[in-house]
């Protein structure tokens, strides 16, 4: 089953700007979907959309079978949101927020104050419950908006940016609590900048380039076109000069760090033997950027505008 | 959504606004009890003194229905224009956005809250006047109607207010250059038979003369205008501003781009 669906989706601003110059793309049900793109790319706009804050120009979306044209209020019921921003009301309770957020749903008082405990449990925010939101930190703030979104309990949870300024310690708890969340079978949608964050929780994922999708595939596909990756020596001693090793492009970015690009599917064992025949000892070994960053990048740079509009 | 869903989420947003206007008591309520008992001390009591008699009552009668009046149209304006702003500038207009929350029930919701609020104040000002004045009500059906009625419509005027501002001087502008200056050309402090015939005819499109003599016809029994004419004007008024407010909440005008 289809958790969202959307066609051909196109979204002019006042003033002519194209956010989205028709976008098509489908989540399956119990999805970890990734969209992905830069500043600007779409991404906000797309979600505004299928969230009912922003109008559509034209085009069609679809949640949980639900058309977003014809049965507005059960779309909204699906959907959970997360946004980039912090949106509540920073002088509110914490607990108030959650039950006066599920009030809006239609969910009476009584029910609406046992989920909120239940949330703000699990999210480790149940002891500042009577404290007004603008005294929680950064990452209790995003907590909060999570708690939030899924009081209602949605089909699909959309988050937009969840771990933005999140340091690394939470950003982990995240993802543990969301990937918890996925396997009990909500359909999860997420933009991020942190390409780590896609590659490590998302299924499916989708690019966004100047209002179009460039890429709409699994993770697992995309990463098998990167045909080559960039590996990192850390040397023990300095060298004055990169040795030749076999067909692979080595160059020395300072005296005590190599940079070696190795086709994809090729055994870097030779490296290391020809490094140890050069008695070159090798400290350390590192990727010299995510994968699915690489990817991204040379996604999003062959999209550049005035090259294919 | 269902009725009893409806209800509930109506009730959510009035809970809110009520919650909102009593935390924040001494910005909401203490204010107009402080400002209209120095206009009854001062108006009423030092001035009215030296006035005399108007409309067949002391001054001090005669003044209170109006004040009362008064502090309910800024008090119900007040409240929804600062607390429909507010969500909007906190951006927490969202979570209603996202809701399955019809857009009536968001209207009808605030405008109850604005009318809590001002009903509340306008109960606090009349029982401050008990301690300057004797008041009975002459009919009381009239007063409430009256109050209940301007209470909406100026609930209304704020949310229309508040849709279409984007900063804060654009939600102080409309009350301090149009509202206060109509309320006290609206026949709060005098009567509208003491001026000249042309500028009598001028007052007659104040609407807040309706407002006011409505409301001082139901407290007294004595109004400048034919209470029918009142009654239904703020009537007509607060329906063609709820339609108006209605559409803007459809189309999307502020909230949504």
């Amino acid at each position: 089953m289809t958790a969202l669906s959307i066609d051909n989706l196109r979204k002019t601003y006042k003033g002519g700007v194209q956010a989205l110059r028709g976008i098509s793309l489908e989540v399956e049900k119990g999805d970890f979907f990734a969209l992905l793109g830069p500043n600007g790319a779409g991404k906000s706009t797309a979600i505004g959309i299928i969230c009912s804050l922003v109008n559509k120009t034209s085009g069609q979306v679809k949640v949980a079978g639900y058309c977003l044209d014809r049965e507005r209020a059960q779309v909204r019921r699906q959907i959970g949101l997360v946004p980039q921003e912090f949106n509540f009301n920073q002088f509110e309770k914490v607990f108030d927020i959650l039950v006066t957020q599920a009030g809006f749903y239609g969910i009476p008082a009584w029910i609406a104050r046992e989920r909120a405990e239940h949330y703000l449990r699990r999210l480790g925010l149940w002891e500042k419950r009577d404290n007004a939101a603008r005294t929680l930190s950064g990452g209790m703030k995003r907590r909060l908006m999570i708690a939030r979104a899924l009081v209602h309990e949605p089909e699909v949870l959309i988050l937009d940016e969840p771990t933005a300024g999140v340091d690394i310690e939470l950003r982990r708890s995240m993802w543990e609590f969301l990937s918890e969340l996925n396997r009990r079978g909500k359909t999860i949608i997420l933009t991020t900048h942190y390409l780590e964050e896609a590659e490590s929780l998302c299924r499916g994922i989708a690019i966004i380039d100047h209002g179009v999708i460039v890429e709409n595939t699994n993770v697992r596909a995309l990463l098998e076109k990167l045909q080559v990756e960039t590996l990192v020596l850390d040397l023990a001693q300095p060298l004055s000069q990169a040795p030749e090793i076999g067909e692979f492009s080595i160059h020395l970015r300072d005296p005590r760090t190599l940079e070696v690009e190795v086709p994809r599917g090729t055994p870097i064992n030779e490296i290391f033997l020809e490094l140890a025949r050069h008695e070159i000892p090798v400290m350390s070994l590192r990727n010299k950027t995510n994968r699915l960053e690489e990817l991204f990048m040379r996604l999003v740079e062959q999209n550049l505008p005035g090259e294919q509009y | 959504m269902s009725w009893y869903q409806l209800w509930v989420a109506f009730g959510t947003i009035v809970v809110k606004e009520v919650r909102r206007f009593l935390r924040i008591w001494p910005q909401t309520l203490l204010p107009p009890a402080i400002t209209m008992t120095l206009y009854f001390v001062i108006f009423g009591n030092l001035i009215g003194r030296r006035i005399g008699e108007m409309g067949g009552f002391d001054y001090m009668q005669y003044i209170v229905p109006g004040l009362i009046m008064m502090s309910v149209i800024q008090n119900s304006y007040g409240n929804v224009v600062s607390s429909f702003f507010g969500t909007k500038f906190q951006h927490s207009i969202e979570e209603m956005l996202v809701s399955p929350m019809p857009n009536l029930v968001i209207l009808l919701g605030f405008i109850a809250g604005g009318m809590a609020r001002g009903l509340c104040v306008g109960l606090i000002v009349s029982l401050l006047a008990l301690f300057f004045t004797s008041l009975h009500m002459e009919h009381a059906w009239i007063t409430v109607l009256v109050v209940v009625l301007t209470s909406a419509l100026f609930s209304i005027g704020g949310f229309i207010n508040a849709i279409f501002a984007s900063k804060f001087d654009d939600i102080a502008i409309v009350p301090t250059f149009i509202l206060t200056p109509l309320t006290y050309l609206g026949g709060v402090f005098y009567s509208i038979d003491m001026l000249s015939d042309f500028w009598r005819g001028v007052s007659m499109l104040n609407p807040i003369v309706y407002m006011v003599n409505g409301f001082r016809y139901g407290v007294l029994g004595v109004s400048d205008v034919n209470v029918a004419a009142s009654l239904v004007t703020i009537a007509l008024m607060t329906l063609a501003l709820f339609c108006y407010a209605w559409w803007l909440l459809h189309r999307g005008v502020g909230i949504r781009q």
